[in-house]
């Protein structure tokens, strides 16, 4: 029996931070502010790895019983925390890196106004994501998942002056909301089925039942899903995520890539029990994953700002993880999790580095030569790169093989169209992610030759921050500082050794990552199949596939860089498919946005709310003036009217009285 | 013979009504009151109400009809002009006194049975019956009544006053 | 040996003559003193009743109402005075500014 890990704790110091932050940090000094915020993350994560120590020593799962907060009736919701296997990943990342990206935030952010509000925001989403973490029943996982929508909304909008980044903010809280609909319509079916949002009593109900399948529990799984592609910026939910990038690069690393995005795997991981019962949303949930994957990775391809191409990548990758939960994978999507925070948010924070390096530049086309001149940006973000292109011994050559391995040998019917079509992706995502490296650091330096040809201003415009824009253009391209590269050295070093977590047994290792889960997700439906030589020879595959990429990169942007403009020319309708994103957001702008907005302005606004309601509420005074008006002629201040009035007062008295009491009326 | 007596002076009563109702001139309205007022007094008295019936023609003839009198000789009130009127009265007025009257007609035709005769021997009330039950029951109202008349005479005393 | 009801209904009869003349005399002491007969009228039914259920009070409330009766005469007419002495006419048509 464990003494009491003070689960509480997690979440709630990162809390107090954001009081502190909140409600005094703009008097504070910044150091004062970054002091706060930093020990409020730390904390935290200093909590995870002591627990994380004694792990083996806790009885699984943990249960913090913290206080009670709807009981009605047969129905109860508790503030409940919990810790197991999933659990425990899943903290380490977020505290892990949210602690590392918020140290580079103190650098980052440092020329901001809004900094005390920026750190206060982000302790906030430490909190909401924590919670949503660390909660037993999805009640309170409902509450962090709503509350981190909230924080991404906060903090995409920071800088709210700038028109762009307001509505982007909007558009991710609104495409969130319509996921989190879906959220809880499932939360609903989830009561009326089993009369309870306990994570524990709901899976024991569904293991007592071997013989409940499909049927209702397909209905709540496909509405979970619809809220994770929400969440996790799947098709067709997942329009946000590029725009989000208005949003300062920490945030994005940390938001959009490791953490909050993830939530959505997360979800689907810790209800499998509920989906290993319906084959209908597990296929779902691999098609989605698996066309996403393909789809968004198209699009990358010809991005020009350096935030966008990681945005799409990161829809990409978790089209990866999606893809295995759908084949019952889950370990393997929480490993392609945890690897991909590592490398991507460190790409998100190196591509900050540049940003910050260039001045605020994010156009691919301006940079170049960046090499010699920021070295350590340089080779911490070609780790990365090496990493989510699947290069052994590389994080995320293992975790997104396993999942291709997982999703060739599943016994649905369409693994091996998912696993080819995750194959062609990989290599996709290889030429992206190389193109952005030859493009961001190789060859001459475009930025002075652009900077002279065009007018500055129109350039800074797109670019996330900085009224100082035109002083610092003026300074040297410079490597960031020390406070920024820090964290970037760590989460190379993890993006390098982090996939030796789960080197499959093939491979000679003891995949430590899938034996760790396993008490909690089961092993995948196709453990029957596994077989060594058929896992080397789809690995060699799979880095063959990426070699190709590689490539392909190095000759179009390395080698031969007129190539592209070429070939843009030649497949124009191609390119400008892919460049115009497939035209998704006007699709839905016109199908869905425009069609509501004018319903909400002309019917809803001009005709039900001003004319039927206000109407209602303006005739009932029209109603009551009209009649005070007529009743007011009584008032003529004429005696004789006055005494014509009362001599009929008094005629329907009488009668009334007089044939009301006919009855007392007796004889004497 | 009290049905005769009846008769006149209840005929004398509706006469100086309606005297009243189409003179023209105020002070002749006045004087068919005090006609009204008098016989009135005797209708008292065959109901056996002396001290009413004193009290009527002392108090009401000899002293309100008297200050009435003064008053329209006072003001030099003339003949009533024809003034724009007021719809409301003749349109609801009338309606409503003809019901008023009409039922009240109809109630007491239809309990004439139960209501009996008046027999003047019946019930004579004496001066003393009356003072009896007034000082001795009544006399709290019968204090404050006097304080009322005494409020009252202030009261027009200070209204009528010529502004200094 | 007079029925009493023939008291009552020459009380009503005088009582909506007095409400007759309310309603169409013009002149304000013309108005004020159709109130007294319509006063004079009901204290006619009260001694009827007086007489019929032989108890004094009926009397008693007759002579109640002759003091107040009194008394509101003395007020109103001094009241009437204020007036014609503003308004210069005792035209109750033009005494209308309480109108709303």
């Amino acid at each position: 029996m464990t003494g009491s890990l003070n689960l509480w704790l997690i979440p709630l110091v990162p809390f107090a931070g954001f009081l502190v932050n909140g409600l005094i940090g703009r008097k504070l000094p910044k150091v004062l502010v970054s002091a706060i915020a930093l020990i409020c993350t730390l904390i935290p994560f200093l909590q995870v790895a002591k627990i994380w120590f004694q792990f083996s020593s806790i009885t699984t799962p943990y249960i913090e019983h913290l206080g009670t907060w709807i009981w009605s009736g047969a129905f109860h919701a508790d503030f409940d925390l919990q810790l197991d296997q999933l659990t425990m990943v899943m903290l380490l990342v977020v505290t892990g890196v949210g602690f590392l990206i918020h140290i580079y935030s103190v650098g980052y952010m440092a020329h901001e106004e809004g900094y005390w509000r920026f750190f206060a925001y982000l302790n906030l989403f430490m909190f909401f994501m924590l919670t949503l973490v660390l909660s037993e029943n999805f009640l309170l996982m409902f509450v962090g998942w709503e509350g981190v929508g909230l924080a991404s909304y906060l903090l995409i909008g920071f800088y709210f002056l700038k028109d762009s980044a307001a509505r982007a903010g909007i558009k991710a809280f609104v495409v969130n909301r319509i996921g989190d609909f879906g959220f809880l319509i499932a939360l609903f079916l989830l009561i009326a089925r089993f009369g309870t949002l306990s994570y524990h009593e709901v899976f024991a109900q569904i293991t007592q039942h071997p013989e409940w399948q499909g049927g209702i529990l397909t209905a709540i799984a496909l509405f979970l899903v619809l809220g994770a592609t929400g969440k996790s910026a799947q098709i067709p939910l997942y329009v946000w995520l590029p725009d989000a990038m208005e949003g300062p690069t920490p945030v994005s690393a940390l938001i959009h890539a490791a953490t909050m995005v993830t939530a959505g795997v997360y979800m689907i991981a810790r209800t499998h029990v509920l989906f290993d019962r319906s084959p209908l949303a597990l296929s779902t949930v691999a098609i989605i994953g698996a066309a996403t994957a393909f789809f968004a990775a198209t699009i990358g391809l010809v991005q020009t700002d350096i935030k966008r191409v990681l945005a799409y990548s990161t829809v990409s990758q978790l089209g990866y993880m999606f893809l295995a939960c759908g084949v019952t994978a889950y370990s393997a999507g929480i490993f392609h999790l945890v690897t991909h925070a590592f490398f991507k948010g460190l790409l998100f924070l190196a591509a900050g580095s540049v940003i910050h390096a260039l001045g605020g530049e994010q156009d691919m086309r301006v940079m170049g030569g960046l090499r010699k001149k920021i070295p350590i940006t340089f080779w911490t973000m070609t780790a990365a790169v090496f990493a989510i292109s699947g290069i052994p011994p590389f994080a995320g050559f293992f975790s997104k093989d396993e999942i291709l391995y997982q999703a060739f040998i599943s016994p649905n019917s369409l693994g091996k169209t998912l696993w080819f079509i995750g194959l062609v992706t990989a290599g996709l995502t290889s030429f992206y992610m190389f193109r952005l490296w030859y493009l961001t650091f190789f060859g001459e330096s475009r930025a002075a030759a652009h900077e002279e040809a065009e007018h500055a201003a129109a350039v800074h415009a797109r670019s996330d921050t900085k009224l100082v824009l035109e002083a610092e253009h003026a300074h040297p391209v410079h490597e960031s500082p020390a406070v920024m590269w820090i964290p970037l050295a760590i989460l190379a070093i993890l993006s390098v050794i982090g996939g030796w977590l789960g080197i499959p047994s093939a491979m000679g290792g003891h995949n430590e990552i899938e034996h760790f889960l396993a008490p909690l997700l089961g092993s995948p439906a196709a453990a029957a199949n596994e077989s060594s030589s058929l896992t080397l020879i789809l690995a060699s595959v799979s880095v063959l596939v990426a070699l190709t990429g590689v490539l392909l990169a190095h000759i179009l942007y390395k080698a031969k860089p007129e190539l592209p403009a070429k070939l843009a020319t030649q497949l124009r309708g191609l390119y400008t498919l892919l460049l115009n994103k497939y035209w998704v957001d006007q699709l839905y702008g016109a199908v869905i946005v425009t069609p509501l907005l004018l319903f909400s302005r002309y019917i809803l606004k001009a005709l039900i709310d001003r004319g039927i309601i206000d109407g209602a509420g303006f005739a009932a005074g029209t109603t009551t003036q009209g009649f005070g008006a007529i009743v007011q002629r009584v008032q003529s201040g004429n005696i004789r009217s006055y005494a014509g009035w009362l001599a009929v007062g008094a005629a329907v008295l009488l009668i009334a009285v007089y044939f009301g009491f006919t009855a007392h009326f007796s004889p004497q | 013979m009290h049905l005769v007596l009846f008769f006149i002076f209840a005929g004398l009563c509706v006469a100086g009504a309606l005297n009243l109702l189409f003179q023209r001139h105020p002070i002749n309205s006045a004087l068919s009151l005090i006609v009204v007022m008098s016989s009135l007094a005797v209708l008292y008295l065959l109901l056996g109400a002396e001290f009413l019936a004193a009290a009527q023609v002392i108090v009401y003839s000899g002293a309100i009809m008297v200050l009435f009198t003064f008053v329209i000789m006072l003001l030099n009130a003339g003949r009533e002009q024809r003034t724009h009127g007021s719809k409301a009265a003749y349109l609801v007025g009338f309606p409503g006194a003809a019901v008023l009257v009409a039922l009240l007609v109809y109630m007491f035709l239809s309990n004439r049975g139960p209501l009996g005769d008046a027999v003047l021997g019946n019930y004579l009330v004496t001066t003393s019956d009356l003072s009896r039950v007034l000082f001795h029951g009544l006399l709290l109202p019968f204090e404050v009544t006097s304080v009322l008349i005494l409020v009252a005479i202030l009261g027009a005393v200070a209204l009528a006053r010529k502004e200094h | 040996m007079v029925p009493i009801y023939y008291y009552l209904i020459l009380s009503a009869i005088l009582f909506s003559i007095g409400v007759g003349a309310f309603l169409i005399k013009r002149n304000i002491i013309t108005i004020f003193m159709s109130i007294e007969l319509m006063l004079n009228a009901v204290n006619l039914s009260f001694v009827a009743f007086a007489h019929h259920w032989h108890q004094v009070s009926g009397q008693i409330f007759v002579f109640f109402v002759m003091v107040v009766a009194a008394a509101e005469a003395a007020v109103g007419l001094a009241i009437i005075i204020a007036i014609f002495r503003t308004r210069s006419t005792l035209n109750v048509d033009s005494v209308d500014l309480m109108k709303l």
